[in-house]
């Protein structure tokens, strides 16, 4: 396998106000992301040659940012891949600039979940009628903290309190994100009274149901700089797809997911980075649920298997902490409309490496990652992004 | 001669004791419990599992009918024999039919298996019966009946009892009715009903099957006397002259209740379950006329959990509410619509029915991996199209992971979805556990495997496996 390492740059994003977005449509979000990655960029529409957009179910066909944003006769394409959508969406673009057939692409991501007359994505998986169907989101994490919790030990309580340390922390995290779903300091307390969704996750381990989009503005990296002076450069892009049913996958051990691990590894290799808590200086990762979060510290290497426990006692993941985790508050706080998840999270180690990020600002950022996980698990991307210029 | 070789039966694991109706109604009840078919059963769900009860004991090999009896079959235009047959993962070349309309139906599928069987045109039938009748809220019905199935197999070898003598008698008379349109069980004024009806009629066949056999009550070991209720059921026992402390058949009305089409069989199958060679058992059942057979019993029949065992494992259902929203007499807070209901339907379940409607696995040939639902390449080796089909249900498993969740909607709430370990290799099943206290799940419970209603959608009634705690065998 190749790298992608310093072969396309971003030159500017976007992102909308996260939260329930009962005045505007799918159209309203794609305009509003967009426009301000044109802006941030210096373009014009028109500058794009081509587009991805991803979305999980809120439209078909790339007509939808055509029709938005009244851009013709370029190639527009629509991608989904459960929650990893926005991220696939980020790759294309990536790939089709470095292929050398554009010099500037668009990746736009959005989901307007709050249409549907209830919270959550739904209930029920997969075609068949009665395999699945009342599986939920919640449930197939909530086997994960299950597991989790009995196979290294954990009684509930302690379980419980340990995932409420997340959700606090993302929490307060999302405070200093103006554009996040809830500005709102949340207490171990307050996380641990909240009404159980799946047992033992409760209302404050899963993140909301939030509409959004977000947009990135892709250029080859050697004209970066005529656009701007703080180009951010892709250094790795992992992604991996694993079993749809990792339930029935003989053999599966509840404790964390393979795709995570392999997209880690492929990005890792690609950046050529060795030592991830020591050489990254944020990341942010797919929250959907608070044990999501603590898995996902150890799929991607950020502490050994089973020793996320005590990396989240001693605050490894806080906003002061060795290596920061969801700085801008994640998918728990600033909310996961699907298809933008995954350039959201792009877009605040853009501002972030930029040294843009106000108030949670993570000194001298100069290496970070971003990572969503679809799922029932296993569909997972990890891209690094670095502001080191090309050698 | 044909007789019964196996029996088995199921009866829902809720009661309901009777003081709930007092209790709501401020009149009413009676004594003891009642059996009230889960949320997720209906009449056919019990029909599978009393099927499968059976098979368990008699096995699959030879089975070439399944008759199927019930007043209260959940489609009105498909056939239910075919379901039970599917879900009870039985071989397709095999005669189904539905018996109907009436309280004799159970009898009725019987005497046409054995009919079958003694004409040379089977070999062996399997006889299901399954009613889940309601009466008017407020109405003694309502308390009066039960819920609940039965299973025989009539076979020509291996008989257990053998049928020797029978009567049968046909009485037009609207004592209980529903029509087409009737949701609930209706009936005229009981002192005519009884006279004109029940008492009269299985009087009747009752004698005259005892005078063709040229035998008196006292040469009965047992007399397994389909009843109303109690009243009438111990004034038919005392008027044909039986002593109902040796020779009458409990009719289960403490405990199950009036099964409707189901009951004269459930409580023969409880009869034969304690039957010893020599007895001879007396049976009748009463429904727009009344059949009456002789038993011969030779041998002990082979039997699966059968009426004891499932009349043992029981749990009370907290409340009067909860039994009308379990049958649907009130209609509950509408949830979001389950996904799968906007695209799933008829091609989807047909395609699929192996590893749902039988819960069929793969099994690979080459190394051994054994996944539901079925992979068509193995996980682990690779190999293509290189597998077996095993049913999956018969082997008890263990929570692998489990959740409770409040999202996931549905009547009772929190869903316990799971992941199953069975004891098939290994092999992990994405489940619901029913029947369970959510409080009282682990990590390692056992379970056991019973077919449930799952939903609507598509118009059609969707059914599947779901997991509940394991019971004690036999």
């Amino acid at each position: 396998m190749g790298t992608i390492k310093d072969k396309v740059a971003i030159i500017g994003m976007g992102c909308t106000k996260f939260g329930e977005r009962w005045d505007s449509g799918p159209e309203d979000l794609i305009i509003e992301a967009a426009y301000e990655a044109f802006e941030d960029a210096g373009i014009a529409p028109d500058d794009i040659e081509a587009a991805w957009v991803g979305t999980l179910r809120s439209g078909e066909a790339g007509a939808i940012v055509a029709d938005a944003l009244k851009i013709k006769n370029i190639p527009i394409t629509r991608v989904e891949n459960w929650c990893a959508t926005g991220h696939e969406a980020l790759r294309n673009a990536v790939f089709g600039v470095a292929s050398g057939m554009y010099d500037i692409a668009m990746a736009i991501g959005y989901e307007k979940l709050k249409d549907t007359g209830f919270g959550g994505l739904g209930v029920g998986r997969g075609s068949n009628p009665v395999l699945q169907a009342r599986a939920t989101a919640p449930s197939y994490f909530s086997f994960i903290a299950n597991r989790y919790f009995h196979t290294y030990g954990i009684d509930d309580d302690e379980g419980k309190e340990l995932l409420a340390r997340i959700a606090v922390k993302n929490h307060h995290n999302g405070t200093m994100s103006p554009k996040a779903h809830f500005q709102k300091e949340i207490t171990v307390e307050q996380v641990l009274k909240a009404p159980i969704i799946a047992w033992p996750l409760g209302l404050f381990d899963c993140c909301p149901t939030t509409d959004g989009a977000a947009a990135a503005i892709i250029c080859r990296a050697d004209l970066a700089k005529n656009f701007r002076a703080d180009p951010v450069y892709i250094k790795g892009i992992g992604f991996s797809v694993d079993s749809m049913l990792p339930m029935t996958r003989p053999g599966f051990d509840y404790l964390g997911f393979e795709a995570n691990r392999e997209a880690a590894r492929q990005a890792y290799e690609q950046a050529g980075i060795r030592d991830p808590r020591k050489e990254l200086d944020l990341a942010v990762v797919h929250d959907c649920f608070t044990i999501t979060e603590l898995v996902i510290y150890e799929d991607l290497g950020f502490t050994e298997r089973g020793h996320a426990p005590e990396e989240i006692r001693a605050g490894t993941f806080t906003l002061e902490g060795e290596l920061p985790v969801n700085t801008d508050g994640g998918l728990k706080s600033f909310g996961h409309p699907v298809g933008a998840s995954g350039l959201r999270t792009t877009y605040e180690i853009y501002h972030q490496l930029q040294g843009r990020a106000g108030p949670r600002q993570v000194k001298d950022a100069k290496l970070g990652l971003c990572h969503t996980l679809g799922g029932p698990p296993q569909v997972a991307c990890v891209t690094v992004l670095g502001t080191d210029p090309p050698r | 001669m044909a007789g019964i070789s196996s029996v088995g039966a199921y009866i829902p694991m809720y009661r309901l004791p009777r003081t709930a109706f007092s209790e709501a109604w401020g009149s009413g009840g009676g004594p003891g419990e009642r059996s009230v078919a889960s949320h997720d059963e209906d009449t056919m769900t019990m029909a599978v599992n009393a099927a499968v009860d059976v098979l368990k004991a008699h096995g699959r090999d030879g089975i070439d009918g399944l008759f199927f009896a019930s007043t209260t079959a959940t489609y009105r235009e498909k056939l239910s024999a075919t379901l039970i047959a599917a879900a009870a993962d039985l071989d397709p070349n095999i005669r189904t039919a539905d018996f109907a309309g009436s309280l004799r139906a159970g009898t009725s599928a019987l005497l046409a298996a054995l009919d079958a069987v003694n004409a040379g045109s089977a070999k062996n039938v399997l006889v299901v019966a399954s009613d889940d009748r309601q009466g008017y809220p407020r109405s003694d019905f309502e308390s009066i009946f039960g819920d609940g199935a039965a299973a025989v197999v009539v076979s020509r070898t291996n008989v257990a009892a053998e049928i020797t003598q029978r009567v049968s008698i046909a009485n037009e008379i609207a004592d209980v009715w529903r029509r087409d349109s009737d949701r609930f069980v209706r009936s005229w004024e009981d002192r005519f009903i009884i006279t004109h009806g029940y008492d009269g009629t299985t009087r009747q066949a009752v004698q005259e099957l005892l005078a063709g056999a040229k035998l008196t009550p006292a040469d009965i070991t047992r007399a397994v006397l389909y009843g109303p209720e109690t009243r009438s059921h111990t004034a038919l026992v005392r008027g044909l002259g039986f002593d109902p402390k040796t020779q009458v058949q409990d009719p289960l009305f403490t405990t199950v209740g009036n099964t409707g089409a189901a009951h004269a069989m459930i409580m023969l199958v409880a009869a034969l379950e304690q039957a010893k060679a020599g007895d001879r058992l007396l049976l009748a059942s009463y429904g727009d006329g009344a059949d009456a057979m002789l038993l011969e019993v030779k041998k002990r029949a082979k039997k699966g959990r059968a009426v004891s065992g499932h009349v043992a494992s029981r749990r009370v259902l907290p409340s009067y509410e909860r039994f009308v929203a379990y049958r649907g007499v009130v209609e509950t807070n509408p949830e979001p619509p389950l996904r799968v209901e906007a695209w799933s339907g008829s091609s989807i379940a047909w395609r699929d029915r192996a590893q749902t409607i039988r819960l069929h696995g793969s099994k690979c040939n080459r190394c051994g991996t054994v996944t539901h639902p079925i992979q068509r390449i193995c996980y682990q080796c690779r190999a293509k199209d290189d597998f077996t089909e095993i049913r999956l249900y018969d082997k008890p498993g263990a929570i692998y992971a489990f959740t409770r969740d409040n999202l996931a909607g549905g009547l009772e709430t929190p869903v316990i979805n799971c992941v199953v370990e069975s004891q098939e290799g290994q092999c992990r099943i994405f489940s619901i556990l029913t029947d369970a206290d959510p409080a009282q799940v682990e990590v390692g419970t056992p379970v056991e495997f019973t077919f449930r209603k799952m939903h609507e959608g598509a118009d059609q009634h969707n059914y599947y496996w779901k997991v509940r705690p394991a019971t004690d065998g036999r």
